[in-house]
């Protein structure tokens, strides 16, 4: 991550509105360690993503991922899945700051979803807002992280941000 | 250039004279709520390593999701939160059996003002716009951020103006216009935004009916939504709170900047009830239009749909008549303190002898965890909010949402009614 430049292959290309239920499922709300999370990621809709996924792989959607629950399970899990990151059309809010806070790379590019495909190895530079699809050798357009999402990625999430300022005093 | 009620109140909670759209500002929170996933906030509270809550007085914890607790490890979860809640001094702490489900303790307890800035770690915390609340829902290791600090960062939101004129349709409720606002803009179609609703239909609406418009808005995305502070506002809150600090007459300048302004004539544009299908929020359709469904079980509750008036309707709707035996039907006041009233006002004994089940105040099934979970291929008509794959039990179950109203008298017939039908 000192570079913010990913690396990784696509395990899944996902429609619209993919949901906090689907990403995790509200009967296990009840796990409230993060780690734990991870093994109910995509369970009930999309088994199959968990069983095939790698480290650093990313899974790629078109508008409004994550959408519904505040539970920040969602994030949690995606994130101890190992998930590189989620590159979308667009996040909804609270996912998009629960990621954030955990430090778990979102790409926000209007194009990805039509372009790139299942299986593609992917490089995406997070500050300069590329998406090289190695596979099909093209380039995608990305939204640049912002000034939060680079401060909180570099700290590895608010946590250990707020732990820094804290211990100082 | 004047300023949404969004605007103003950023303003005023980051010591701002005037704020714009997409600006960062940090605001000082004014109430911090928290259900059962308070646990996993009390776990990064302790991992960010500071020992004291930032202001015990404003952190509310209610549980809600699952209650009583349905399993060992929500028992133990709830155990630790009480704990923490003891060793911080956090008065405001509804165990079971004090409260009810969190949007409608919340106000009921007086914890709600207008221009209070309001985070919950439940994306429904949008339900308290409907005092005038800047009031949204953020995760559990921003809360506790907000326990550490006491503030947060905001992006300004633009504002999108919704203008709902005329008289509802027999058998139309505040459920159906909010839906069909959904049904209209999209699941995205707020994303970021904030939303002010105003017209005569939502001024001639009961403070329940507010919370309603408010609480689904999170359902188009909305980051927080309001609808007018006027005097059914005020004598609510005179009624349940002692400090009365706050602004009376927060509203909008008459020359603050909207990103779009809506217009819906709700007499002519909304004729019949709505229904959100499977399983999707903005997947809304006239009644007639969804055709034959036949329903195995009925829910009428939540934090959207819990509330007095809507059992009130149900009970007029279930006075002298059966659920269908085919169907299970689950009512669920939002609150003890509706559960009495609803006792006190014959309601209960209605929906026992139609043949309906009470659960306990709180969440109930909606979130998919206990209390009426679906089967593969059921079928649900539920007065609740999400609709989406496996929320209620079953990936391969399917739940449709409606009003309070229209779920009563499916249950009745074992299918889908349009309650102005019911002989």
């Amino acid at each position: 991550m000192e570079d913010f430049i990913l690396r990784g292959k696509v395990v899944a290309v996902l429609g619209d509105n993919i949901d906090t239920d689907i990403i995790y499922p509200g009967r296990y709300l009840n796990i409230t360690d993060k780690k734990d999370t991870a093994e109910h990621a995509f369970e009930l809709a999309y088994p199959e993503i968990k069983k095939k996924m790698e480290p650093g792989d990313f899974i790629v959607a078109a508008k409004n991922f994550g959408c519904g629950s505040s539970r920040e399970q969602a994030t949690a899990a995606l994130k101890y899945s190992g998930f590189g990151g989620v590159i979308a059309s667009s996040f909804a809010r609270i996912f998009f700051r629960n990621s954030l806070n955990l430090g778990l790379p979102l790409i926000s590019s209007q194009d990805a979803y039509k372009v790139i495909k299942e299986g593609d190895e992917l490089e995406i530079d997070l500050l300069k807002g590329i998406i090289n699809d190695k596979t099909s050798n093209t380039q995608i357009v990305a939204s640049p992280l912002d000034e939060k999402a680079v401060l909180y990625l570099k700290e590895g999430g608010l946590i250990p941000y707020l732990r820094k300022k804290y211990s100082k005093k | 250039m004047g300023m949404t009620i969004a605007e103003k109140i950023l303003a005023r909670a980051s010591g701002k004279e005037k704020v714009k759209p997409d600006e960062v500002v940090v605001a000082k929170v004014d109430v911090a709520m928290s259900h059962e996933n308070a646990d996993v906030v009390r776990k990064s509270f302790i991992e960010i390593g500071v020992e004291k809550v930032w202001d015990p007085k404003k952190i509310v914890i209610i549980f809600d999701h699952r209650v009583p607790a349905e399993s060992e490890r929500t028992a133990t979860t709830h155990k630790a939160v009480r704990e923490f809640v003891k060793s911080q001094g956090i008065k405001n702490f509804y165990d079971v059996g004090k409260g009810g489900i969190c949007h409608q303790v919340l106000p009921e307890k007086g914890h709600i003002f207008p221009g209070a800035v309001v985070v919950g770690t439940d994306s429904h915390t949008t339900t308290h716009g409907a005092f005038g609340a800047f009031a949204l829902g953020i995760g559990a290791t921003e809360m506790a951020g907000v326990w550490t600090e006491g503030e947060l960062w905001f992006k300004v939101p633009h504002t999108i103006k919704i203008v709902c004129d005329g008289e509802f349709n027999p058998g139309i409720y505040a459920k159906d216009l909010i839906l069909y606002i959904i049904g209209k803009i999209k699941a995205d179609g707020a994303d970021y935004r904030a939303v002010e609703f105003t017209g005569s239909t939502i001024e001639n609406m009961s403070i329940a009916s507010r919370m309603v418009i408010c609480n689904l808005s999170m359902e188009m995305g909305a980051k927080v939504a309001f609808t007018p502070v006027d005097k059914k506002v005020i004598e609510y809150i005179h009624q349940r709170r002692k400090d009365w600090s706050f602004d009376h007459n927060l509203k909008a300048d008459d020359d603050a900047v909207y990103e779009k302004v809506i217009h819906i004539d709700v007499t002519n544009e909304i004729k019949e009830p709505q229904i959100a299908c499977p399983h999707s929020v903005d997947n809304v359709k006239n009644l007639s239009e969804v055709g034959d469904l036949i329903i195995h079980q009925g829910v009428i509750g939540s934090c959207t749909n819990g509330r007095l008036e809507d059992l009130a309707e149900a009970a007029q709707i279930l006075k002298n008549r059966k659920v269908h035996p085919d169907v299970r039907l689950i009512i669920i006041p939002a609150s003890q303190e509706v559960y009495l009233e609803a006792l006190n006002r014959g309601y209960i004994q209605t929906f026992i002898e139609a043949g309906a089940m009470i659960n306990p105040s709180g969440c109930g099934p909606c979130v998919g965890v206990h209390q009426g979970i679906l089967a593969a291929g059921e079928v649900c008509i539920s007065s609740t909010n999400r609709n989406f794959i496996g929320r209620m039990g079953s990936k391969d179950s399917f739940v449709y949402l409606a009003s309070p109203a229209v779920v009563a008298a499916s249950s009745i017939t074992g299918k889908l009614t349009n309650p102005i039908n019911l002989k």
